[in-house]
């Protein structure tokens, strides 16, 4: 159930204004792939032309191919809709919906794709929840409203919810950029979990976040001021933290800017 | 006590100075002069004028909240003793001869069953006509809706009213007619009057639906636009279209907002006066067909009664609308307990 994506020649645009360039890669299966840079070199804005959730802001377009798993997600004949319900996203700040439980947040995903059975649901929901480390935590209060959680349990019931539908990919951006240290911990092994069974990509500003839950690392970067952002270079964790091939990529993950 | 804000650095003689004012303002602690004192601050005489002006106000709004509210109720009751009949449960409005009897059963329910017709046309197109500005159209069409929208809210009630009255009720007596042949076998769709007139509770709603329209719709407009982002590409990000986006996110979001804004909406269709006056053409008695010409509701029969009332009368027209008041009150109470009903799924803690 996890797929391959492969990136060639993506350009990504808000307007007239180019946001990345030319970006090339392969994101294996089963693997978490980590987006490290700068702030503003577009590892967020890539990140979202992985499931074409980019194209929902106004102006904003892509040039390029994304394939998973040799299918076209920029094809003149894929819906939108479908890519997004194959590709799962958790974002920066934990959004649960507010008006909803924390079950029917994770029940959300079902009911749009017409699951109405309440069994059905029910066992989804405690999967989901377990699946995201969860379930022990909110149990016992399934029908209360999902804000009322802490910080990290709410960005674990946004992956409850997001794995609830079976993705075959996550996305995940900044996901923990907005927690505590024990909650991100908490998150990074879910990440550990998780990656038996999805492809993930994770976008991070912490350097020891991607060093410890990924197995290879891209780093971005802008040429300048102005410039839309780059791929530098991608390759196993291991070798980009401890022997990278281009110079930009050593003084960024040794502190000397970004 | 200005000792507090004078720096140390200051001569002795004006610490000493600020110590004496304070030992006459009885709150000085005298002796500790290391310690900076409580700070009571000088009154100056812009705050004095201003506080003075600010609470001079607030004193006459009561004042003359309490007057009318006075003058109302003695009114109403003076001509709450002479009345003969049942003021609640009557429909008749006979204010002069021996025997006075006046109840507003009739008015009520006409004013109930147009404000109703008015809310259940209003309130759909209101949310689609705030959807469509928000989610679907592009920008300069939405734009120029809105603004369209806005000026709606500023045509005089009396255009509505000479409107409804001219143009829109002629024209609608084939839906009259069509309604009530095809949805006659409901009671209230029932229609014994077959002569051709539309000047009924059923226009009045339509009338009413469409003065209520703008403010619905400008209110809903603003609450849709306050869904965070965030919680809109939860949904998306999950695989919904854009209607299940809405549905899922911006619908349960808005739906306080909806209420509130329904709510403003329904308090002026049912204190809406001039237009139905004009167009209705009214009778006394408690109207449920409203396809049949006839009923009446309390404002319009205020406005339609009041200049040849005796004094019996006004005070009776006055009981009425402190009905009217009163029920405006009601609703707004019943929607207040609804949008508290789920206040932890508001979204508001989010």
């Amino acid at each position: 159930m996890t797929k391959r994506i492969e990136i060639s020649g993506l350009n990504a645009y808000y307007g007239a204004n180019k946001a990345v360039e030319d970006i090339s890669m392969t994101i294996e299966p089963r693997t978490v792939t980590a987006f490290i840079g700068p702030s503003g070199c577009g590892k967020s804005t890539f990140i979202r032309t992985l499931n074409r959730m980019h194209e929902l802001i106004p102006g904003a377009r892509v040039e390029g191919r994304v394939q998973l798993d040799g299918q076209d997600l920029y094809g003149p004949e894929v819906d939108p809709v479908a890519v997004r319900r194959t590709i799962g996203m958790v974002f920066q700040r934990p959004n649960p919906f507010p008006t909803m439980s924390i079950y029917d947040n994770v029940a959300a995903g079902l009911k749009l794709n017409g699951v109405k059975k309440k069994s059905d649901l029910d066992a989804v929901v405690e999967r989901s929840l377990r699946g995201a480390n969860l379930w022990n935590e909110v149990k016992d209060r399934l029908g209360k409203p999902g804000s009322g959680l802490s910080g990290g349990q709410q960005q674990r019931l946004c992956i409850a919810r997001a794995i609830a539908v079976e993705p075959q990919v996550l996305l995940m951006d900044e996901p923990c950029s907005a927690l505590d240290p024990i909650s991100t911990l908490a998150i990074e092994d879910l990440i550990a979990l998780l990656k038996e069974r999805y492809t993930i990509v994770i976008v991070t500003h912490n350097m020891q976040q991607a060093a410890r839950v990924s197995d290879r690392t891209a780093f971005f970067n802008l040429a300048g001021p102005g410039q839309p952002g780059r791929l530098v270079e991608i390759g196993d964790t291991e070798k980009i933290f401890s022997a990278p091939e281009v110079e930009a990529t050593a003084d960024y993950i040794a502190g000397r800017f970004g | 006590m200005s000792t507090s804000i004078t720096p140390e650095s200051r001569g002795d003689a004006k610490r000493d100075s600020g110590r004496r004012r304070g030992r006459s303002d009885k709150t000085g602690h005298g002796t500790d002069a290391k310690l900076p004192k409580p700070a009571k601050t000088q009154v100056r005489l812009g705050d004095r004028v201003f506080l003075g002006s600010s609470r001079g106000a607030g004193i006459l709004l009561l004042v003359i909240m309490a007057a009318i509210a006075v003058f109302l109720v003695v009114e109403a009751l003076d001509a709450l003793g002479k009345n003969d009949g049942n003021f609640l449960t009557d429909s008749t409005w006979v204010t002069d001869g021996a025997k006075p009897a006046f109840g507003v059963a009739g008015l009520v329910g006409g004013t109930v069953i147009s404000a109703a017709i008015a809310m259940l046309i209003a309130v759909p197109v209101a949310v689609g006509v705030a959807l469509f500005i928000t989610h679907y159209a592009p920008r300069r069409v939405a734009q120029t809706l809105g603004y369209i929208v806005d000026l709606l809210a500023a045509v005089p009630s009396v255009v509505f009213g000479l409107w409804g009255l001219v143009f829109l009720s002629p024209k609608l007596i084939g839906l009259h007619t069509w309604l009530s042949d095809y949805l006659g076998w409901i009671p209230i769709f029932d229609k014994d009057d077959a002569g051709a007139t539309a000047r009924t509770l059923f226009t009045c709603g339509i009338i009413l639906a469409i003065m209520v329209l703008p403010i619905i719709a400008a209110v809903t407009r603003e609450v849709f636009l306050q869904v965070p982002r965030a919680h809109e590409e939860a949904a998306l990000a999950l695989g919904a279209t854009r209607w299940e986006m809405i549905r899922t996110a911006v619908l349960p979001f808005g739906k306080p907002g909806i209420i509130s804004a329904s709510m403003l909406g329904l308090g002026r269709a049912l204190g809406e006066t001039i237009a139905v006056a004009m167009v209705l053409s009214s009778s006394q008695e408690l109207v449920f067909k409203f396809l049949d010409p006839g009923g009446n509701t309390i404002a319009a029969n205020i406005a339609n009664q009041f200049g040849e009332s005796n004094e019996l009368g006004r005070g009776a027209l006055i009981a009425s609308g402190l009905v009217l008041f009163f029920l405006t009150l009601l609703v707004n109470g019943a929607a207040r307990v609804v949008i508290n009903r789920h206040k932890e799924f508001s979204g508001a803690n989010a």
